[in-house]
């Protein structure tokens, strides 16, 4: 398998869980900024599930 | 040794004819000029092999025919030595070629050798039938080979994307996160930051294949990646390492067969953009030619 979720960003505590490390925001602008802080740490994709959840995804 | 002037010539015309099928271009391979150097070399030694079958066959000496030929062979070398170059450079590029690629230029560089091998053939053997004219025979030699070798280039050349398929400008939509490009779904940009970039600096290609056989061709996954790695090589891609979302993207329509081409381009030049995608050669290894086949006639 050639691509992994190396975090997980989310507003809402309900809507995510499992094994891939979570990170919770406070805002929309918040969760925006941690997604692009995670992403170009790992040099990966961030993707929008339009639920307010961004996966970080090494392609 | 009066077959000098026949080997002088023949290898030298076997040389020449590998100098010229060795072109510079936006690819830069072989690179220059440590990459030159290997395979001139390589190119005169196939020169030199088919200069001396020609004698060596005139004078009865099988035994040394056989070797020249065994010789030949090792230039099957060549194809693994090219193949494992560039894939191991292939992690330092920031799109990759991809294996069919690889492949094909592997190959490419292994017939050239052969190519080379049979103009010096030819031109010693011109060179040999014309024995009786004297020094005039040079010229004869000289003369057959640069024939051979403009017919044998020619020949060699493949289609260009431009002679399969219809190239045209693409809008770009968004739907949320998904950047969609006439129905097909590229990816998903998750940044709003990301997705200003797109709508500021990309640009978007639909590649119409003429037919079945391009439509086979085109849907080949190295085919795709080729597209994708030429297209960047040619016009420069807005990346830096690790920021995956600007990474150029092909995609395949399945209903129509159709390729969707996604960059952001260094600069912003759509005519540029769709003269270099339709100059992405043919990969050979993608060929495909269903309409030679019954059941692919049925469908058509």
């Amino acid at each position: 398998m050639d691509k992994i979720i190396l975090a997980v960003v989310a507003l809402d505590q309900t809507r995510v869980g499992g094994g891939a490390p979570i990170f919770y925001a406070r805002d929309q602008e918040e969760l925006e900024e941690l997604a692009v802080l995670i992403s170009r740490i790992f040099g990966a994709a961030v993707h929008d599930l339009h639920n307010d959840v961004y996966i970080i995804v090494k392609h | 040794m009066k077959y000098l002037p026949t080997l002088v010539i023949a290898t030298l015309v076997g040389f020449l004819a590998r100098l010229y099928m060795l072109r510079r271009d936006y690819r830069q391979y072989p690179s220059y000029p440590q990459g030159w150097a290997i395979h001139l070399f390589l190119g005169f030694i196939g020169g030199a092999i088919g200069a001396i079958i020609v004698p060596a066959i005139l004078e009865g000496d099988f035994s040394a025919v056989s070797f020249l030929l065994l010789a030949a062979s090792q230039f099957r070398e060549v194809r693994n030595v090219e193949r494992e170059t560039l894939s191991s450079m292939e992690a330092t590029e920031m799109v990759k070629r991809g294996t069919a690629y690889i492949e094909g230029i592997a190959r490419v560089f292994e017939a050239r050798n052969y190519l080379a091998i049979w103009v010096a053939l030819s031109a010693a053997v011109a060179s040999e039938l014309l024995a009786d004219i004297g020094w005039w025979r040079m010229a004869a030699g000289v003369l057959v080979g640069a024939v051979l070798a403009a017919v044998l280039v020619r020949l060699m050349q493949g289609d260009l994307i431009g002679d399969i398929a219809s190239v045209e400008l693409s809008e770009i939509k968004f739907e949320g996160a998904l950047v969609v490009i006439e129905g097909t779904v590229m990816m998903n940009v998750g940044l709003p930051e990301s997705r200003r970039v797109y709508e500021e600096r990309a640009l978007a290609a639909s590649v119409r294949p003429k037919g079945p056989n391009a439509k086979a061709t085109l849907a080949n996954l190295g085919q795709m990646q080729a597209i994708a790695h030429d297209v960047s090589s040619m016009i420069g891609v807005y990346m830096d390492v690790g920021e995956q979302e600007f990474i150029p993207m092909v995609r395949r329509d399945p209903a129509t067969g159709s390729l969707r081409v996604l960059m952001v381009p260094s600069e912003r030049d759509e005519d540029a953009f769709l003269a270099a995608i339709r100059r992405v050669p043919v990969l050979e290894g993608a060929v495909r030619k269903p309409l030679t086949s019954y059941a692919g006639k049925m469908i058509d």
